[in-house]
């Protein structure tokens, strides 16, 4: 069975031609690279940029996969949450396809689509896990019993990691995405130069909080003369990094043991983070559970997820309507 | 002390302090009231809103920041449009994220980064503009504009 995947929630227009649950046959991503100049998402462009780039991501995606147009079995199209003008390009190519070629067609939650990354790259990934969904949008801790269902044991309170990643990255003056630049910097920088606020760490909730931390950068940053700022730039991304990082951590290795699971996964874009991996690595060992994380063209927002998720969540619940609209502040549960 | 469309300054010693400002304000808000706030990353814009909010009968756990999606909307006792500015580039962008339309609805329109919305704001309006003055110490400050206290 072939599935047809399009994602279109935020800034990345992608399409993904997907056999049976794991067989990625292509995964086309275009970054809409024109928000570079803007720090961020901006959304009037994001739906105009969609429109422009969405015919030649398809076509793109079947050429790789060697597929012809309507050689597909099932579309699948992502419907929430996001953006509500990116999301109906998406949403309303993925219907036109479906009625024009007579296909089913279903509505996909981009947050299952994330949940199903792991699975469509480790067969072996146990059922029951704990997952940790990260991007500029979302930050989710989820228990998870198999496809389809979860149960959300904690998320922000506030800002996204993601977004404060964005935000700390704007601070100090470095490009969009913000989440790699201080990735990079984070490597050759103090991580002890400063310690900033771990929010919400100690208490007993699975949420989290990052605006406090925000802020704590911004007053820092605020205090430091432009010489001081230009030397310790380095320092201050190793140091945000380690506070962002180690609340995610302790949480989730904190779940990990109550809820006993054999095994974590992490997804969405700061998934893709060397330093995150490198920590959860060290501690998911210590209690014996073993670590997943999705190669990074399945971290950040891409199609081929949402082509996973669409062909098990067609195995329980059959089509969508054609009538499915775009929900932009769709929940997981 | 509270910050109302009498007294129109006041100084927070917290967040937990700021949060109560909002909330005590929306206790005068009414329907079709716009609230612009401004003040540099970090100033507790977010928080603030957060207190108008919880104010109106949200619940907390509902109120995020809107960086991501530019807008989002709670209903509590009355309709509250959340808008966040931060990353507008240029005023035209409003169209894309149904502001007018936004303003011509039933509810309350609170809007971080109000001064990126130029003349695209409603004559009449709240301004609240907070200034940090230390790590914890805000100034709030408020400002009705096209209308009398």
């Amino acid at each position: 069975m072939i599935t047809l995947g399009i994602e279109t929630s935020c800034d990345e227009t992608s399409v993904a031609v997907v056999e049976d649950s794991d067989k990625i046959l292509s995964n086309v991503i275009l970054s809409q690279l024109i928000h570079k100049g803007y720090g961020g998402v901006v959304p009037e462009l994001a739906g105009r940029e969609h429109l422009k780039a969405i015919m030649t991501v398809y076509d793109e995606a079947l050429k790789k996969a060697g597929v012809q147009a309507g050689d597909f079995d099932l579309i699948a199209a992502t419907y929430g949450p996001g953006l509500v003008g990116a999301l109906l390009v998406g949403l309303n190519f993925g219907k036109g396809l479906a009625y024009g070629y007579d296909k089913p067609f279903v509505a996909v939650n981009h947050l299952e689509g994330h949940i199903a990354s792991n699975f469509l790259v480790h067969p072996n990934l146990p059922e029951k896990h704990i997952t940790l969904i990260i991007s500029g949008g979302h930050t989710s801790l989820v228990l998870v019993n198999g496809f389809g269902r979860y149960r959300v044991l904690g998320q922000t309170k506030d800002d996204a990691v993601g977004e404060a990643y964005d935000k700390v990255a704007k601070l100090l003056g470095l490009g969009y995405p913000g989440g790699e630049q201080i990735d990079r910097l984070g490597r050759i920088g103090d991580r002890k130069y400063f310690r900033f606020p771990r929010g919400v760490i100690r208490e007993e909730s699975y949420d989290f909080s990052y605006s406090g931390l925000k802020t704590a950068v911004a007053l820092h940053v605020r205090d430091l003369s432009e010489s001081e700022l230009e030397q310790h730039r380095a320092d201050i991304a190793a140091s945000f990094q380690e506070a962002a990082l180690e609340v995610l951590v302790v949480k989730t290795i904190r779940a990990a043991k109550e809820f006993g699971v054999e095994a974590v996964s992490l997804s969405g874009g700061v998934a893709s983070n060397s330093r995150l991996k490198e920590l959860m690595q060290k501690h998911l060992s210590k209690i014996k559970a073993r670590f997943f994380c999705p190669p990074p063209e399945l971290c950040t927002d891409n199609a081929a997820m949402i082509a996973a998720a669409g062909f098990r969540r067609f195995g329980i619940d059959g089509p969508s309507d054609l009538n499915a609209n775009a929900v932009p502040y769709l929940k997981l549960v | 002390m509270v910050l109302s469309r009498k007294n129109q300054s006041l100084i927070t010693e917290s967040e937990e302090q700021t949060v109560a400002a909002g909330r005590e304000l929306a206790a005068t808000l009414k329907n079709g009231d716009v609230v612009s706030l401004s003040g540099p990353l970090g100033a507790g814009k977010t928080c603030f809103i957060r207190g108008i909010a919880i104010g109106l009968g949200v619940n907390r756990g509902d109120i995020k920041s809107p960086s991501f999606t530019l807008v989002n909307e709670y209903y509590g006792s009355m309709p509250l449009y959340h808008f966040d500015l931060y990353r507008l580039k240029e005023i035209s962008e409003l169209y894309g994220i149904g502001w007018d339309d936004y303003l011509m609805r039933d509810g309350i329109v609170v809007v971080e980064w109000g001064e990126k919305a130029g003349d695209r704001l409603p004559d009449r309006r709240i301004e609240i503009n907070i200034k940090i003055i230390s790590e914890n110490k805000r100034h709030l400050e408020l400002a009705l504009i096209g209308q009398k206290a």
